[in-house]
């Protein structure tokens, strides 16, 4: 049974004194646990997706809103982003920015003490917290000095430990290198697999969301384009060209052989079904 | 004394030797580099965060004055020469253009550099146009730098750069937080560029990028500079891309592990890996050599 935790019925929104919709007429629903990547080109409205589902839009943020955006439950409208907060973590692609304290421990307590956990519960949250997003014992370092990879970890330590059942990333690992960036995402499959936690990452490197995404969004001008699973959106080559976006270099070399009529198996979107598949047509050739 | 501008050399970059300590908890950044870039050429520079990239491409410029060893631009080593005397060689365009726009308007912050450094007016003008028409700015000339979305400012960022046309060019993680269509924006300019003479150097984690650009890997480790060959042969190098922690582009991948053995080429791109594919795989069974 679909079990949605955040539906959008039929929302259109556009910022404060903006001449045009950021989304327009959207309607979706996600699923409690699903793992889902959001897609589009830069100004498709995936980051006022987003801002939708954590309250800041309309609450913080005004702006226009027609529609019903319900997460958890809650008419998304009608609740304070504090709240919120309590079901829906979100972080962004420079870790640096959302640091505010002197240590790590520090940064993971500042959601809970203006959530008004008492001393007591927060002194065993916060290694919990840290040890679910692999640095356990870093309570005292300060976050300036830890590497990249490990900032954004801490950013979503700091939302984790409100225990919210959603995590939104929104191109969480722009500024990280190759290993910062694998360690962010093992770490969001993790929390996906282990804790059941509905997952929702804003991102531009295909190949990595097809490795880990049960569902693909694109938006495009604001509008849902396309909903599926990874390898229904990804084995879309000529659809997504259209929209000016990548497809896995898997799909796009299947996809080429495709067009000389080289290709007969469905479109592999990650590396593995693609070598198995091209080294099966090399050795029926030989 | 001549100026910066008149001063010839084969080499673009001449680096020999270069270290850098930062002054704050002599912490080494750089230990001992060596690097001769020639005029025109294009190139990656590429390691984990931490490894000594940006360190070395700020000594280009001269914003850092290596602490030992020799860094010399066209001819000028950068030891006695301000930023603003390097910045008649060499371009820098930051990864976050935050760092790097301050005028009121998009259109004051293009003028900037080149106005900056003694190009006519009648010249400026040209230029920005140019550069306008290039990066689709039309639309956000009159704005302010900052009420531009963040991947349109990096495209200012960028485009404020190349109106100088210095004739070395560093661009610092140029496709961060950038779509496929900025992404392929980007890539037009640097192989446009490198078309005009221009020497390119782009420091990127964005591996397919680099395939699809450059033809010259440097790879850095531990304030070192480990390997220096075409993208080819690094991302064909399990040992060394595993070590780095890099990851080569899916094609050369799947490349690897399906016509390499076969004696194919190591690809790069989608294109080139089905290139391969369809000629070995449209050619007659009959004139096909028996195994």
């Amino acid at each position: 049974m679909p079990d949605p935790v955040i539906t959008f019925d039929n929302v259109t929104y556009s910022y404060a004194a903006a001449e045009e919709t950021a989304l327009e007429g959207i309607s979706l629903e996600i699923n409690a646990g699903e793992y889902v990547a959001i897609l589009g080109l830069n100004g498709a409205g995936k980051t006022t997706l987003g801002l939708c589902v954590n309250g800041v839009i309309p609450t913080m943020l005004g702006g226009e809103l027609e529609g019903t955006v319900t997460v958890d439950g809650l008419n998304v409208a009608d609740y304070p982003v504090r709240e919120m907060a309590k079901i829906v973590g979100m972080v962004f692609d420079n870790p640096e920015f959302q640091m505010s304290q002197l240590s790590a421990g520090e940064e993971v307590a500042l959601g809970l003490e203006n959530a008004g956990v008492p001393y007591e519960d927060m002194k065993r949250i916060i290694p919990e917290t840290l040890a679910l997003v692999g640095l356990a014992g870093f309570e005292d370092r300060s976050p300036l000095g830890l590497s990249g990879g490990q900032q954004q970890r801490l950013a979503i330590a700091a939302v984790l430990a409100m225990n919210p059942k959603i995590l939104i990333m929104d191109e969480p690992t722009s500024n990280l290198d190759p290993i910062g960036k694998q360690e962010v995402f093992d770490m969001a499959a993790k929390l996906n697999r282990e804790k059941g936690m509905t997952v929702i990452v804003i991102e531009h490197e295909v190949e990595v969301m097809a490795k880990y995404a049960d569902r693909v969004i694109v938006l495009d001008a604001g509008k849902v384009v396309m909903n599926g699973t990874p390898q229904e959106i990804f084995g879309q080559v000529e659809a997504l060209a259209e929209l000016k976006l990548r497809v896995p270099e898997s799909a796009a070399v299947a996809s080429l052989l495709k067009a000389h009529k080289l290709w007969n198996s469905p479109i592999p979107i990650t590396t593995e079904p693609a070598v198995a598949a091209i080294n099966d047509l090399l050795g029926a050739k030989s | 004394m001549t100026t910066p501008s008149s001063e010839k050399s084969d080499l673009a970059i001449d680096v020999s030797g270069a270290r850098y300590v930062y002054p704050t908890g002599n912490v080494v950044a750089l230990g001992g580099v060596d690097l001769q870039v020639e005029h025109g050429e294009i190139l990656g520079i590429i390691g984990q965060n931490g490894s000594g990239k940006t360190t070395l491409t700020k000594l280009f410029n001269g914003l850092l004055k290596p602490t030992g060893g020799k860094v010399v631009i066209n001819g000028v080593d950068t030891d006695g020469h301000t930023v603003q005397q390097m910045a008649a060689h060499v371009g820098y365009v930051f990864q976050n253009p935050n760092h790097q726009l301050f005028a009121r308007t998009v259109q004051a912050e293009l003028e900037f550099g080149p106005r900056n450094i003694g190009v006519p007016e009648e010249e400026i003008t040209e230029r920005v146009a140019e550069a306008v028409e290039f990066f689709g700015l039309a639309g956000v000339i009159e704005e302010h730098p900052y009420r531009v979305s963040f991947p349109i400012r990096k495209l200012v960022g960028i485009a404020s750069i190349v109106t100088m046309r210095p004739s070395i060019l560093i661009f610092d993680e140029p496709s961060t937080g950038q779509d496929h269509q900025t992404t392929k924006i980007i890539n037009d300019l640097m192989r446009g560029l490198r078309e005009k003479g221009t020497t390119v150097v782009c420091v990127s984690h964005d591996m397919p990028l680099l395939a699809d650009v450059v033809e010259r890997v440097v790879v850095m480790k531990d304030t070192q500079i480990i390997a220096d060959a075409a993208p080819r042969d690094v991302f064909a190098d399990k040992e060394l891309m595993a070590r780095t922690n890099l990851q080569a582009p899916q094609a050369t991948d799947i490349a690897l592990q399906t016509v390499v053995p076969l004696g194919g080429p190591t690809a790069l791109t989608p294109g080139e890996l089905a290139d391969d594919l369809v000629s070995r795989l449209s050619k007659a069974s009959t004139s096909q050599p028996t195994r």
